[in-house]
């Protein structure tokens, strides 16, 4: 495997290890102001606060990770990008930054605000939308390059149905994907009145998921032809993200192994997302941006790849042991600890 | 006043960075003292000191929250504002950054392990070992990223060859000649400024007559630390000066308004330049700025005359590093008094005055990092990349910083009064003389529970 091919699929799968931490914090952050409007809040808060609590800055690690890699493995990333999405991802900024420490500032001080809870649902389904806006811009045709400068045609993005496609898409997986691993969490917690509340928002999103998914992917069409043809290439992959969906669906539906279950919706969206990776290959910025002409040198890269190593040689039992201590641990889990 | 990117993203960064430092600061420094109220709770088996630590974590959490979230942005703004520098700096200085990731991970990691599980191990020494990662990744996220901005002072580790970078040696890029210093000097300050925050807040209830033994203690753990980190950071402070007389003559320079290149050069305390560039009302102190370039009065300091006129940093900083240098001392001192005091005149030492002046030293700790920053990257201007790229040739161009910088402005007042309210609420509603009943710890040390 090329340097250039290690970095970004590195990267790539630290993104979706970022997709599926995140949008399950991000889920949850609306679960929970949704079933304050419906009244049904007491069902729910417990179990996703006990969930959440320890984990929080260990997701947003997981973005800052990205954001810092791809500048480093790509520098010229920071140049395009940068230049053009100040806007954009200032939102997101910002509300990351309200997400972050409203959460904070409810959990450990003051407990139950109204106000605390509405931020933190309402950004959990803004960050999402904003920050896949990148992704929409990568497939081309919103950037004004020229030798000053590069400039996002910010009317465009904004009017461009596919770009709202993938916005829908980005909150309707969210929802999903939360709402299956908190199923989960609820019937490791024996919260029944939990659990079958979660189960039918899980059965709820599902069906959405896949068809709103489907309706971007025809769009791509008009907007990068030569990404969508790829991605018909590799159909099978997004074949193996069907069957798993459905095994998932299965399971859910039928209330069997729920930690099955969201293994399978997890592979759905690694399939998934894996198979839109490599059909975006070798474009970090179609048309005018790979990743062989972005790449940095020989030497910084090995050096990059190195230090990942013993990052992670750091990082896994660290996280393991984060996990077994609250994921995984009965007793934290069911709060009796 | 028109439009200009490279003003606006200038300053969007300084208000960014000067935001999230104060938050940095105390997430290097806190842990360490949490860290050491915990182990000598643990070995003296007193729970006055225990009860410290439980509470100052509970604040951490939320200061730590704000670091997060606006170390974040500066990480993203790095890239927003200055796209040609991390564009060309990426290439060489990359490595510490993408290395400071893993060290939040594993300080986020421990961190979110430590706050939950205060009761979960039977021997408390097993928590306390938690702690030590916490302690390790906020201080290697501090080395790294100092090791970034010593780049940017002293840029070595590669080669330029016809416009393009070559020859690039990450390794020694990254461990670049002002890294000791800079590292050294931002570690000592963030501990001493920590130490100072802590014992401000014991200080402080002292002075609105709270008398519980707890609160001493407070003071005095906080307050040894406090007298030990400011004096290595004068130390260190000074090691900075002789690595700018070295590697960076023009930013102690425009510091010490130093024009002719001479020995036995005096220190120019405070003062103003008149219309002639004369300076007057200074206080001088005869052969000292060669003292801190060189340790003798012999030594001779290059002036600022030397460098052409469009590569001299501005003169206000004089003021930035008097100031620093001021505090630095009058810190210092005050710690020392304390100590003084406590050993020989225990009666004084918790008097309002004294207890005055430690309250003080917590904004005026804060205030020193601030202006340090500001002294360090102001006297870089107009480089970016120190003798490679001006700061004006990397800005964005994108025509919106303006109003970022008011949106920005907003999140930060919201971010300041979200944080200040709750901490204020979480320890004014549950005071530490009701937590320590009841969890029966009231008198910490006398009652042993083994
Ligand atoms: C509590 C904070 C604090 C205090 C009391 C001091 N400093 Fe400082 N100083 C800093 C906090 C700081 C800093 C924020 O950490 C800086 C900014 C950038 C850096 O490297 O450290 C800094 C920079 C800085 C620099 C510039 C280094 C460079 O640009 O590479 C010098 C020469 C000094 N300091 C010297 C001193 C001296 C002689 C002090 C005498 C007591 C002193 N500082 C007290
Ligand atoms: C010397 C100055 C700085 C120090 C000492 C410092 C230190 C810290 C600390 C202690 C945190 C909190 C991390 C945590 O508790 O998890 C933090 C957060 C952060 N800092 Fe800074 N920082 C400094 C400057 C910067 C700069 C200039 C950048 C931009 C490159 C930056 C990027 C970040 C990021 C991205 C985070 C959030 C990390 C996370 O999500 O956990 N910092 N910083
Ligand atoms: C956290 C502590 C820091 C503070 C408070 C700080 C402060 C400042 C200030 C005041 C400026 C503006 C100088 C001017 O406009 O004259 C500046 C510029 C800048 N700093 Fe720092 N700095 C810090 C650390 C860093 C670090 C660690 C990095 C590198 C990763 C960095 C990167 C930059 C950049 C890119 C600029 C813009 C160019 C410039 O105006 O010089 N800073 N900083």
């Amino acid at each position: 495997m090329s340097l250039e091919l290690l970095g970004i699929s590195v990267l790539w799968i630290f993104l979706f290890g970022y997709v599926i931490v995140a949008s399950i914090d991000f889920g949850a952050g609306f679960f929970i102001t949704y079933s304050e409007w419906t009244g049904q809040k007491q069902v729910l808060h417990k179990i996703i606060q006990r969930y959440l609590s320890p984990v929080w800055e260990v997701t947003n690690v997981f973005l800052v990770f990205f954001f810092v890699g791809i500048v480093g493995f790509f520098p010229k990333t920071a140049y395009y990008y940068g230049s053009a999405l100040l806007v954009p991802v200032s939102i997101s900024i910002i509300l990351l930054a309200i997400r972050g420490s409203y959460y904070a500032f409810g959990t450990y001080g003051s407990k139950d605000n109204k106000w605390y809870t509405f931020l933190y649902g309402v950004t959990g389904v803004l960050i999402p939308a904003s920050l896949t806006t990148v992704l929409t811009i990568s497939e081309g045709g919103y950037l004004t390059i020229t030798d000053n400068g590069v400039y996002l045609k910010l009317t465009a993005l904004l009017t461009s149905p596919y770009s709202w496609g993938v916005v829908l898409l980005a909150i309707v997986s969210v929802l999903f994907i939360s709402a299956s691993f908190l199923t989960y969490y609820a019937r490791k917690a024996e919260d029944s009145h939990a659990e079958s509340l979660l189960r039918q928002y899980t059965l709820g999103w599902s069906v959405p998921s896949v068809l709103i998914a489907v309706i971007v992917f025809y769009m791509l069409k008009t907007q990068n032809v030569e990404h969508f043809n790829q991605m018909v290439d590799l159909a099978w992959m997004f074949m193996i993200s069907l069957a798993f969906f459905m095994t998932g669906l299965y399971l859910i539906y039928k209330r069997k192994a729920y930690g099955w279950a969201f293994t399978a919706i997890t592979m759905q969206y690694f399939f998934a997302f894996l198979a839109y990776g490599i059909s975006h290959y070798p474009y970090l910025l179609y048309p005018v941006l790979t990743i062989y002409d972005g790449f940095t040198n020989e030497t910084m890269a090995i050096a990059l790849v190195i230090a990942f190593i013993v990052g992670l040689l750091l990082l896994i039992p660290a996280l393991y042991l984060l996990l077994r201590l609250f994921l995984f641990n009965r007793d934290y889990v069911k709060g009796t600890r | 006043m028109t439009y200009d990117a490279t003003m606006y993203s200038r300053i969007l960064t300084e208000l960014t960075l000067a935001f999230h430092i104060i938050f940095a600061t105390i997430g290097v420094g806190v842990p360490l003292m949490i860290a050491l109220a915990q182990w000598v709770g643990i070995k003296r088996n007193d729970n006055h000191y225990i009860m410290l630590a439980r509470r100052w974590t509970r604040g951490f959490t939320i200061t730590v929250a704000v670091g997060v979230v606006t170390g974040t942005a500066i990480g993203l703004q790095l890239s927003l504002l200055w796209p040609k520098f991390m564009e060309a700096a990426g290439q060489v200085i990359a490595l510490p950054l993408f290395m400071e990731t893993f060290a939040f991970f594993f300080e986020a990691i421990f961190l979110g392990i430590y706050i939950y599980t205060w009761n979960r191990f039977k021997k408390p020494i097993y928590h306390f070992l938690l702690l030590i990662p916490v302690a390790i990744g906020s201080s290697a996220s501090a080395f790294f990223i100092t090791t970034v901005n010593a780049f940017m002072n002293t840029p070595q580790g590669f080669e330029i060859v016809n416009g393009v970078i070559t020859n690039i040696n990450p390794i020694e890029a990254m461990f670049n000649p002002a890294v000791p210093t800079k590292v050294g000097h931002v570690l000592t300050s963030a501990y001493m400024t920590s130490a100072f925050v802590l014992a401000s807040l014991a200080a402080f209830q002292m002075l609105k007559g709270k008398d519980h033994v707890y609160y001493k203690k407070a003071l005095k753990i906080t307050m040894i630390p406090a007298i030990v980190f400011s004096i290595a950071t004068a130390v260190v402070g000074d090691f900075s000066g002789k690595f700018l007389a070295d590697y960076q003559p023009e930013k102690l320079a425009a510091a010490e308004w130093h024009f002719e290149t001479e020995s036995h050069a005096p220190l120019i305390l405070y003062g103003y330049l008149d219309e002639n560039g004369e300076v007057k009302g200074a206080l001088e102190i005869p052969y000292a700025l060669s003292i801190l370039a060189g340790n003798t009065p012999s030594t001779e300091v290059i002036g600022l005359n030397e460098f052409p006129e469009d590569e001299r940093p501005p003169l206000y900083v004089h003021y930035f590093f008097d100031l620093m240098v001021t505090l630095g001392i009058l810190l210092t001192i005050v710690a020392l008094l304390y100590a003084v005091l406590l050993k020989w005149k225990p009666h004084l030492a918790h008097k309002k005055w004294m207890l005055r002046a430690i309250v003080w030293s917590a904004p005026l700790s804060l205030l020193a990092i601030e202006i340090g920053w500001f002294f360090a990257e102001v006297g870089r201007q107009p480089w970016i990349l120190r003798g490679y790229l001006k700061v004006s040739e990397t800005a964005t161009t994108s025509p919106h910083v303006d109003t970022l910088i008011i949106v920005f402005g907003l999140l930060y007042i919201v971010l300041t009064i979200g944080a200040g309210v709750v901490l204020r609420r979480m320890f004014k509603n549950n005071p530490p003389e009701q937590e320590l009943k009841e969890y029966g710890w009231d008198h910490g040390g006398e009652k042993h529970v083994s």
